[in-house]
Formats: structure tokens, C-alpha cells, sequence
């Protein structure tokens, strides 16, 4: 038995590695969406495209105004002289902020009434608009300390000491690029999986592998192990990349990670299988593993915390392999999890195997009958 | 002798019209009958929507929060209540400082806020309390927006404090917030119009190519080929059905982001349909020119997604902000059509018909199509020779 199932695994691999063209599809695009995503998926904010708009000229505004100048945040872009140039930059997203002194600025000051600065934010891009309002703030809070501080008022009561643990520069990419590695061993799994079938069925060599003395079972042992070794591989060279290359630190067990990412990879074969079970030709395999990878995708964390979400699509993510490999991922690159939280992500993949195993069995012996 | 007997030539049977339009039949009957077009064209697009407009969001709300007061005085309580209040946390109250630390390290509390025991002594005093905050930067993003809660936790206790104690000036400027087109910063307003440009570019682009690659693998496009009809009626036959359903996922689209996430519409109809085709174009070309040259489906489908798919997704601002991105990758964006699509739909929804930024986008696009179109014609035909 086993001699025939690797013999189907060597065929396996040399489907894939004989021809050209699939070889470098397995090689070369999840290197350039590593490095793609790796560099643009970001959602750090910086240089910020502002207008200022001073309409006081005391030294209490022109003080204001350099620390916006100053920061690396900001950069300007236009200097504003009426309201209606305020529309004039923001519409066509010349600018992103202004930053509004307005005549009484230096005079409340003085009269220690409060003084308004308003900033004007683009909402088109709504979580950018958050990160700068927040930039802009601290921004004045410290202008405000610093103010009270030289005129002789009180200090506050108490000061905010804000601490990031795991990244403590809360860098995006340090968030994105482990994610990767839960992405990129999805898509060429599944990719992979669901092609398998699906290409001997459209071509008709299908019907010749099950005229072989090979069982069902066997058949799905031989498709799998191949999509297994080029799934962990696809997975440690993208650790390696993020690593050496992105220089984002692995500070967990490298074992619990492995752990991590071999049921991770198995749960998404048998998807992949069940797809390719379902699917008569290519089209509809590779249409198939799309239909699974954009909602796996989305629902797992990946970009936007599940946290977030409405309460029955939380529910929904319960299903979703990717959810527990990517908590695995990012917490043995950035904080080091400890073991029995990683067992906690484990079995739940388990579970998701099984089922969807029995799922794919029976679909196989349904339509191959 | 009659006609019929004759030996036609072979250049013109049937009027270019009726040849077209039998061309464009043939097409929509395929389309039809696979329901894996069917499924791209419609079901996706609403999945992708249903997805999208609830389960992708960037605010964080009810964020639990660790909240460790070690030694519980009137100074304190009156802190605890104003993280309590706001509505962005979900604060737990705990004694000690390791358990709230060991349960951040399990993800079951996003941040710790920590006032230690000498707290009440030292508020009001010459160097003022300290408060510890602790986020989980794991999550880059979501750790800068807690920050930012908590600083505004933070601000209107000592506002409310001044009150209580009678200063009345608190701070001395204060910060007047205008986010303009989308008041509530609401992230579904931003995401959902750039939905429409992936949801287009699946079809245009991926489904296409996907489709045209299967006639070259199959040889059914061959076929066509030795037909007397001319190239370029084949790729106008391919182009309409395509482009017949593309705009129909877009309208789908809009109703839904419009009548079902109250996204507002604050532009011309006519410019969204108009820079749509346009877009539709440009993604169509694509399509037709990844299949041209691939002439297989996997490598087809492999190459769409990246040249395609995954920009449309990452690089076009529909996400992540262009303007953040390192330079080399700000450049790469200027040739990715999505790019010029994302921009005109976020301000045509939010902002209404700005002129400057429509017609620059129209133009690139424009542009795109044409160069895309006219390298498929260039190639389809080389490749008969």
C-alpha cells in the first residue's frame, strides 16, 4: 500500500514540477505578494499632507503652527489665507488636514480663555482620518502642557504614560507580515489541493487513476502529502523572508509554531480536497478556492480585528482554520505565547480537519460512484 | 446557374452586424450555462458585499480593557468612571498588576490601565499622578486607536476635575474636530464603495481571463480563428457580454452599499456609470491580454490574481493609504487601474462630482483600456500568422 501511495506522490510532484509554468506560478507570485504586501500593506500614517491655515499672528499661534511643521507626521503642503481655499485643498485631496488658527487665537490665550484650533480631516479615508486626529492632538496637548507649564498654571492632575508591549514602536508591518504566513500557505495549498483533482478529471486521466489498483483513500493520501511538503515549505520560507528580510522578531517557540502550521496546513488541504471533489474542471476549481479564500481571508483577523465584527459573523469565524493559525503565528513571532495557549488554537484546527475530512471522504466516494 | 451553387468567397458571410451579434450570442449562452460565471457575477459580489460591509470594520468599540487600581480612594474612582463611561471600553476591574499582565498576554484584555497605590497622594501634587497604560501592540492599529481612546478617557476627566474643583480654565486650547464627508468616521463608508472596484475587476479582469485561456487551452479559439470572421469582431464579442455583466455587478453593488449600509451617494449618477465603463475597459483589456499570452487557464487565473486581484486589493488605496507607502511602491501604484477607479468611487459616494480629481482619473483609465485593448488586438493577431 504504501508503496503505491508514493509512487502517486512522486507523480504528484512531477505533475507540478514538470510543468514550467506551474513551477513558477508555486515560486514566484507568493515571493513578489510577500514583498508587495510585506512594504505597502501599512497602516502606519506618515507624512501627512497638511494646509495651514494661521489667521493670528502672535507668537503663541506661529509656535503652534512649527510644532506641526516640525513633526514627522505632517508635512505642509499649502498655506492658507481664507475659508473658502479650506475646500479648495481638502476636495481634491491636495490636502488630508488643515489646521485652522483662527484671529483670537493669541487673544484667548493671554485672557486664559480656551483658545481654538480646528482641524479639518478628509473622512473619505476614515481610519487614516482617526490615526491624524490623533497625531494632531497629542500635538496640541503638548503644546498645552508645555504652555501652562511657562505661564504658572496647574499642572493636570495626573500625566498618561502609554506603554505598546510585543511593539513597542507599533510598527504595521510587524502585524502584517507574520499574517503572511498564515495568507500565502492558504492561497498555494488550497491553490494547489483543488487543482489537483480537478485538472486529471478535466483532462481524463482521472478515470485511469481509478482503474489502478489504488483505493479511494489512497488516492486522497497521494494528493495531499505533496500539497503538505509545498504548503510547510511555502510556510518556512516566508518566516525565513520575514525574519531575515523584514527583520520582525521570533521571539516564540519555533516548535509551537511548526505545531501551528502543520495542522494549520492539513485543515486547508482537505478543503482544498473537498473543493477539488466538487469541481469538474479547472475553472471551476480555481473559482472554488477563491469562493474559500476571500471569506477565510477576511473573516480571520488578517486586516481588521474580529473583535470588530458584528456578533453572528464572530460566530462564523469560529470555522475558519485561519483564525486560530494566525493567533499561533503573530503571538510566536511578536509575544512569545505561552504553550497552552498555542494548544488552545491546536485542537480546534483538529476539528475542523476531521469534519471537513469526513465531508470530502464521502464526497469522493459520492461522485466517483 | 443560381448563387447558391456558387463558390462564396469566403470573407463575408452575413453582414459584420449579424456576424457580431451571433458572435455576442454565443457568448452569453456560455456564460449562462456555466454556473461558475453565473456564481462570479452575481453571488460574489453579493457574498463579497455582505463580507465586506459587516465583518470588515476598523473601529474598535467595547474594547476590553484591564483596569488595575491598587488602592481604591475617591481620586481613583472618579478616573475608573470616566474609562467606564466611555462608550468605546469594556473595562475589568482587578486588583493586582500579573493578573491583568497574564491576561494581555492571552488576548483577553487589549490594554491595561494601571493606577498604582500612590496615586491619590501624589494626584494634585507638584508632579501629578502617574496613569500606566499598557497596550497590546501586537495589532499595530488597533493599539494606536485604544491609545487614542484613552487619551480622550483621559482629557475629559481632567476636565471634569478642573470643574469639581473649581478652575475653569482646563486646558488652554482646546481642539475643534471637523471630519468632512464622513462625519462619524465611519470605516463602512470608506470600504464599501472601494468594494466595487475589486467586485469589477473579479469579473473584468479574472473571470475573463479565466474564460478566454479555456478557448486557447481547448482550442476552440483556433476554431473561431479560421472562421471567416475578423479578430477583432471575435474580441468585440467577447468584450460586450463581459462588459454587459460587469456593469451589472456594479449596479448591484451600489443599491446595496447605498439601500442595505447606508453608505451615502453624493455624486452623478452619470460620472459613476461613465468612469465604471471606463474602468470596466481597462479591466476587460487586461483580461483579454493575461489570456492572450497565458493561453492556460492556472497560469491565467495565477497571473490575474497578481497582476490584478491582489493590487486592486492592496494598491489601490481601497485599504491601506497610498500616500503612507513607501516611494517605489507609491509609483508601482500610478499603473494599477484600480488605483484611479478607488479614487473616483470614494469621492463620488462621499464627497460628491469633484471635477479635478474625476478627470484625471477618467484620463488614466482611458489611457489603461486603450494600451490593454490594443496590445490584446496586436497580439491575437501576431500569434495567427
Amino acid at each position: 500500500m504504501w508503496g503505491r501511495i508514493r509512487a502517486l506522490i512522486a507523480k504528484e510532484f512531477l505533475a507540478i514540477w514538470k510543468d514550467k509554468r506551474s513551477r513558477a506560478v508555486i515560486i514566484g507570485p507568493p515571493l513578489i505578494q510577500l514583498l508587495v504586501f510585506g512594504y505597502a500593506a501599512t497602516f502606519d500614517v506618515n507624512h501627512v499632507a497638511t494646509a495651514i491655515y494661521n489667521e493670528d499672528a502672535g507668537a503663541a499661534a506661529r509656535d503652534l503652527v512649527a510644532r506641526f511643521e516640525g513633526s514627522p507626521s505632517f508635512e505642509t503642503v499649502a498655506r492658507l489665507t481664507r475659508d473658502s481655499q479650506i475646500a479648495e485643498v481638502i476636495n481634491p485631496r491636495r490636502a488630508s488636514l488643515v489646521v485652522h488658527i483662527g484671529q483670537t487665537f493669541s487673544r484667548d490665550l493671554r485672557a486664559r480663555q480656551p483658545a481654538k484650533v480646528q482641524l479639518i480631516v478628509d473622512g473619505r479615508e476614515s481610519n487614516t482620518a482617526l490615526i491624524i486626529l490623533g497625531y494632531a492632538s497629542r500635538i496640541v496637548s503638548r503644546f498645552n502642557r508645555d504652555w501652562t507649564r511657562d505661564h504658572g498654571g496647574a499642572p493636570p492632575p495626573a500625566s498618561l504614560v502609554v506603554r505598546a508591549w510585543f511593539n513597542p514602536n507599533l510598527e504595521s508591518r510587524w502585524f502584517i507580515v507574520p499574517g503572511i504566513v498564515a495568507l500565502l500557505t492558504l492561497v498555494v495549498t488550497t491553490v494547489v489541493t483543488a487543482l489537483s483533482v480537478a485538472r486529471e478529471r478535466e483532462v481524463g486521466t482521472f478515470e485511469q487513476l481509478l482503474v489502478t489498483p489504488l483505493r479511494p483513500f489512497e488516492i486522497l493520501v497521494g494528493k495531499s502529502v505533496p500539497a503538505l511538503i509545498i504548503g510547510l515549505a511555502e510556510g518556512t520560507a516566508i518566516i525565513a523572508v520575514g525574519v531575515l528580510w523584514f527583520g520582525v522578531p521570533l521571539r516564540g517557540a519555533v516548535p509551537l509554531l511548526y505545531a501551528g502550521l502543520f495542522l494549520y496546513v492539513l485543515a486547508v488541504i482537505v478543503v482544498g480536497l473537498m473543493i477539488s471533489s466538487l469541481a469538474r474542471t479547472q475553472q471551476q476549481a480555481i473559482l472554488g478556492a477563491f469562493l474559500f479564500v476571500v471569506p477565510a481571508v477576511i473573516l480571520s483577523g488578517f486586516a481588521t480585528p474580529i473583535a470588530n465584527m458584528p456578533e453572528f459573523i464572530q460566530a462564523l469565524t469560529l470555522i475558519n482554520p485561519m483564525r486560530y493559525f494566525l493567533i499561533i503565528v503573530r503571538g510566536t513571532f511578536l509575544e512569545d505565547l505561552p504553550a497552552m495557549l498555542v494548544y488552545r488554537q491546536l485542537w480546534p484546527m483538529v476539528v475542523i480537519g476531521l469534519v471537513t475530512l469526513t465531508g470530502a471522504g464521502w464526497l469522493f466516494r459520492h461522485r466517483l460512484s | 446557374m443560381t448563387d447558391a451553387a456558387a463558390p462564396r468567397p469566403l470573407a463575408a458571410p452575413g453582414t459584420p452586424r449579424r456576424r457580431l451579434l451571433g458572435l455576442i450570442r454565443k457568448e452569453s449562452v456560455q456564460i449562462l450555462r456555466d454556473p461558475s460565471s453565473i456564481s462570479i457575477a452575481f453571488v460574489l459580489p453579493i457574498v463579497l458585499l455582505l463580507l465586506f460591509g459587516y465583518g470588515v470594520s476598523l473601529d474598535a468599540k467595547h474594547v476590553p480593557v484591564a483596569l488595575v487600581i491598587e488602592n481604591p480612594t475617591t481620586e481613583t474612582a472618579s478616573f475608573a468612571a470616566s474609562i467606564a463611561n466611555s462608550r468605546y471600553f469594556a473595562p475589568v476591574f482587578m486588583r493586582g498588576r500579573q493578573p491583568a499582565e497574564r491576561a494581555l498576554i492571552a488576548g483577553e484584555v487589549d490594554a491595561v490601565v494601571v493606577l498604582r497605590a500612590d496615586f491619590a497622594r501624589r494626584v494634585h501634587g507638584a508632579k501629578g499622578g502617574a496613569i500606566q497604560v499598557i497596550v497590546n501592540g501586537t495589532d499595530a492599529n488597533t493599539a494606536r486607536i485604544i491609545g487614542g481612546y484613552v487619551d480622550g478617557a483621559w482629557r475629559k476627566w481632567i476636565e471634569q476635575d478642573a470643574l469639581d474643583h473649581g478652575l475653569s480654565l482646563t486646558a488652554p486650547v482646546v481642539v475643534e474636530q471637523r471630519v468632512w464627508f464622513n462625519p462619524e468616521v465611519r470605516s463602512r463608508n470608506f470600504l464599501v464603495p472601494g468594494l466595487i472596484a475589486i467586485i469589477m475587476t473579479l469579473i473584468g479582469t479574472l473571470l475573463t481571463a479565466l474564460v478566454v485561456a479555456r478557448e486557447w487551452e481547448r482550442g476552440t479559439m483556433e476554431a473561431l480563428m479560421v472562421t471567416p470572421v475578423h479578430i477583432g469582431e471575435i474580441l468585440l464579442g467577447k468584450l460586450i457580454p463581459y462588459f454587459v455583466l460587469g456593469m451589472g455587478g456594479m449596479a448591484l453593488s451600489t443599491a446595496m452599499a447605498v439601500w442595505l449600509f447606508g453608505v451615502p451617494f453624493r455624486g452623478s449618477l452619470v460620472v459613476l456609470v461613465g468612469i465604471s465603463a471606463l474602468f470596466m475597459l481597462a479591466g476587460l483589456g487586461l483580461g483579454l491580454l493575461i489570456s492572450t499570452i497565458a493561453r492556460n487557464q492556472f497560469v491565467a487565473g495565477q497571473v490575474a490574481i497578481i497582476v490584478a486581484f491582489l493590487p486592486a486589493f492592496i494598491l489601490s488605496g481601497f485599504i491601506f493609504d497610498i500616500a503612507s507607502m513607501p516611494p517605489v511602491v507609491q509609483a508601482i501604484t500610478h499603473i494599477i487601474p484600480a488605483r484611479y477607479f478607488v479614487s473616483s468611487l470614494q469621492t463620488l459616494f462621499l464627497a460628491g462630482t469633484i471635477w479635478p480629481i474625476i478627470l484625471v482619473d477618467a484620463a488614466a483609465l482611458a489611457l489603461m483600456a486603450a494600451i490593454f485593448l490594443g496590445l490584446t488586438r496586436r497580439k491575437t493577431h501576431k500569434s495567427l500568422e
